[in-house]
Parts: C-alpha cells; sequence; structure tokens
C-alpha cells in the first residue's frame, strides 16, 4: 500500500542516503534499522510527508502523497519522538484534540477507556507537566486504541521509556493491526518481542 | 474548531501571558503624556497616533507565542498532518489569538482615549478602526510567525519582517479618527481597512500555511 522509490535526503550538505526504494503490503510490519544519525527519522518524515525528499517521491495505493494528501494523511497516524502534549492540558483533554484534529472526532468515554487501556486511568484529569517521561508517552500512544482505525502507523521509537510490560502489549498491539490489515512502519533499537521478527529495512547498508 | 476551542482554553489556563499584553499596551499609552507633557491640546491631537501605535507594538509582542509552543511540543507536526486543509486551522489560531490579545485591546482604547481627552464621539471610529485593523495586524503577524518560527533571533527579525507591512494599517486606522475629527467622514478609511481585512483573511492563511510547512522540515 505504501511504496517509495529512489528517495534521496539531503541533511545539511551530507547526503543521508539515495536511491532508497521501499514497498510495504498489506499486514506487513517493516522495521528501519541502523545507527544513530544514518536518517531514520529523516526517512519517517519523509513517509508521512512532513519533510520533502530531495529526489524521488513516496506514493500511497499507487498516487503521489503529495498529489493525494488528504486521502494520505486520513490513513496516517504518525506518532514522532516529540509527545505532541501541552503542559496545561490533561491527557484526556489532549488525546481528545489529538483526535479531533486528526480528522476523527471521539466521544470522552472512549477517549478514558484508551487510557485506562494504556494504564493511566487515574491520571486522565492530571495537568500533563506532572507526568512521567513513560506516561507521557502512554499519552500518544493512546491514540492507537481510540477513533477510526487508521490503516497505516508510522511509529519512531515507539518502546522509548515505557516498561517491560508495557513493551510486550504494544507490541502485541501492533501485530494485532498488521493481523487486521493495516501498515506499521516503526523504527526501535531495542529487541521488541514480536512473535514474529518484522522485516528490516538497515539504513546502514544504503547509507552514501 | 477543535483548535479554536483548544487555544482558548489553553489562554484562559495560562492567562498572566495574556495579561501582560494588555498591560504593555496600557502602560505605553500612559507613557506618553509624561513624556510630552500635560499639554491638553497636543494630547488630544497624538491621542490616536499613540492608541494606534502602542497596539500595534503590544500584538508584536504577543505574536511569537503563536506557534512556538506548538512548534517544540510537536503539536503542529500533528496539524500539519491532519487531513484538514491547513489554511483552516490557521484561521482557527489566529482567531483565538486575536480573541486574546486583540479584542481586549480593542475594549480598553477607549477608557485610554478619555486619558488624552479625545472627543466622546470620537471613540466610536477609534474602536470601529481597531476593530477592524488589529485582525488585519494579528494575520499579517502570522504570516511572519511562521516565517520566522524557530530560527535564532526570531523575534528581531520578526519585528523588521512584519513592522513595514504594517504601515498602511497604521495610516488607514489613525486616518480613520483624524478624518473624523476634522469633520470629514471617516467611513472612506474605514472601508479600506475593511478591504484590507477581506484580504488579508483571503491569502494571509495560505503564505501561512506554506511558511509552517517550510518550518517543520
Amino acid at each position: 500500500m505504501l511504496e517509495a522509490v529512489q528517495l534521496a535526503c539531503l541533511k545539511g550538505d551530507r547526503l543521508l542516503f539515495r536511491d532508497l526504494a521501499l514497498r510495504l503490503e498489506n499486514g506487513e510490519m517493516l522495521r528501519i534499522a541502523g545507527p544513530n544519525g544514518f536518517g531514520k527519522t529523516s526517512l519517517l518524515r519523509i513517509l508521512c510527508g512532513l519533510t520533502m525528499p530531495e529526489h524521488g517521491e513516496v506514493r500511497w495505493l499507487g498516487n503521489s502523497i503529495s498529489r493525494e494528501r488528504e486521502v494520505f494523511h486520513r490513513a496516517l497516524l504518525y506518532i514522532g519522538h516529540s509527545s505532541a502534549l501541552n503542559d496545561l492540558l490533561t491527557p484526556l483533554e489532549s488525546l481528545m484534540f489529538a483526535c479531533a484534529s486528526g480528522g476523527s472526532p471521539v466521544t470522552r468515554e472512549a477517549c478514558m477507556e484508551a487510557l485506562a487501556r494504556m494504564g493511566l486511568g487515574a491520571q486522565t484529569d492530571l495537568p500533563t507537566r506532572v507526568l512521567s517521561q513513560g506516561q507521557r508517552r502512554r499519552v500518544g500512544l493512546a491514540r492507537l486504541f481510540v477513533g477510526e482505525e487508521k490503516r497505516l502507523w508510522i511509529l519512531d521509537e515507539p518502546f522509548t521509556a515505557l516498561d517491560v510490560a508495557a513493551v510486550a502489549d504494544l507490541a502485541r498491539t501492533l501485530e494485532a493491526h498488521c493481523a487486521g490489515g493495516g501498515g506499521v512502519v516503526l523504527t526501535t533499537h531495542q529487541d521488541a518481542p514480536f512473535s514474529r521478527l518484522p522485516r528490516v529495512l538497515d539504513l546502514a547498508g544504503v547509507a552514501c | 474548531m477543535a483548535v479554536l476551542r483548544r487555544d482558548l482554553m489553553l489562554a484562559w489556563r495560562g492567562r498572566t501571558d495574556v495579561l501582560v499584553t494588555l498591560a504593555f499596551f496600557v502602560i505605553v499609552v500612559c507613557l506618553f503624556p509624561f513624556g510630552v507633557g500635560p499639554e491638553t491640546n497636543q494630547l488630544r491631537e497624538i491621542a490616536p497616533g499613540v492608541l494606534w501605535v502602542a497596539a500595534l507594538l503590544s500584538t508584536l509582542l504577543s505574536l511569537n507565542r503563536l506557534f512556538a509552543q506548538d512548534h517544540a511540543d510537536g503539536t503542529l507536526e500533528q496539524l500539519l498532518l491532519s487531513p484538514e486543509p491547513t489554511a483552516l486551522w490557521v484561521v482557527a489560531k489566529v482567531v483565538a489569538h486575536w480573541i486574546v490579545t486583540g479584542l481586549p485591546l480593542v475594549i480598553v482604547a477607549p477608557g485610554l482615549a478619555l486619558l488624552f481627552d479625545l472627543q466622546q464621539d470620537a471613540l466610536g471610529v477609534l474602536v470601529l478602526s481597531l476593530a477592524l485593523g488589529s485582525p488585519i495586524l494579528a494575520l499579517l503577524g502570522a504570516v511572519g510567525a511562521a516565517l520566522t518560527l524557530g530560527l535564532r533571533g526570531g523575534g528581531v527579525l520578526l519585528a523588521l519582517l512584519i513592522l513595514p507591512l504594517y504601515v498602511p494599517v497604521l495610516i488607514f486606522g489613525v486616518g480613520a479618527v483624524d478624518a473624523y475629527l476634522g469633520g470629514m467622514g471617516a467611513s472612506a478609511q474605514l472601508l479600506l481597512l475593511g478591504g484590507g481585512l477581506l484580504g488579508a483573511l483571503a491569502a494571509a492563511p495560505f503564505a501561512c500555511a506554506a511558511a509552517l510547512r517550510i518550518a517543520i522540515e
């Protein structure tokens, strides 16, 4: 469903990679690997359409994402390094806003349920600034459980700052999403407990 | 709509920030009688200009808050990935920003104008010119704020970039009050400001959206 051809990425005056091609089929999980500074996050941002590639294009269902932006972004859920939480809002408000601005408004109850699912049932009304790093991460990831299912998940280091149980739970969630026909692209440095290891694209292999 | 509600809620929770803008406006205006002396005729003459320049400066002061927080915490990325048209939520953000920073200025302006002994029947024209002009300032300023987002020394650059664009608004805003006081009627200037507002509303959100896309790269 997602396809990239001849991608090149320039950071400053350094060429990170070029002639990169990738293909993600329905129900597939792809892990982008590589050392720090090899362009994992840059690649994810290009796949999302946040950054324009220096060369090449990304296609969603066969159409270029810059031409069919709205269709693509309706099907996309991106969770980046930053949690997109404002310190003055509560997790509940942040989650409801994230869903509403993402084009799928949800009810308060559905958000409460998703937060409880992430183990934040007691913190829904606290301001975000008192939450720990791991809890912030969980608020961000709660978006995976609420609203209409987005087909493509692009996750940048989703396992960072999570405890062991939460990592296992997230790994199961991602596999369930793929089993349901969705696609996942993620980066991670740790060995997540997937029952079947995802396909790996190693950026060290295509680096310039 | 969600963006507008959220921004107003955030402004309410961080209301001290908002009060600073208003306090700045009041203080700058109050400084002038001290500076130029208590000569009533002179004060009456400079009143529209002083109020307008102060409104302009306090708008400028509040502009860097428009996108900075959302840029820092990643909300801006998520908004750019929203399937909604970018210009639409940019308008929502600017409207929320104006309600919080521009509207209070419009409301306190007549009170401050009395300090300068401005004719009472000119107050209506002053308020109307500010009500039409300050949204233009906010819309133009949003483009500047987006262009300087994430830059070092962005605040100063923003002032250099935006203040020249504010000059026409200033001229017509002050001109409206002066023309009314001169007995010519202010409708020409007010219509021009209204036209300017519509023009800014049509063009600025798209320019701002494009600038945000560049800033986020």
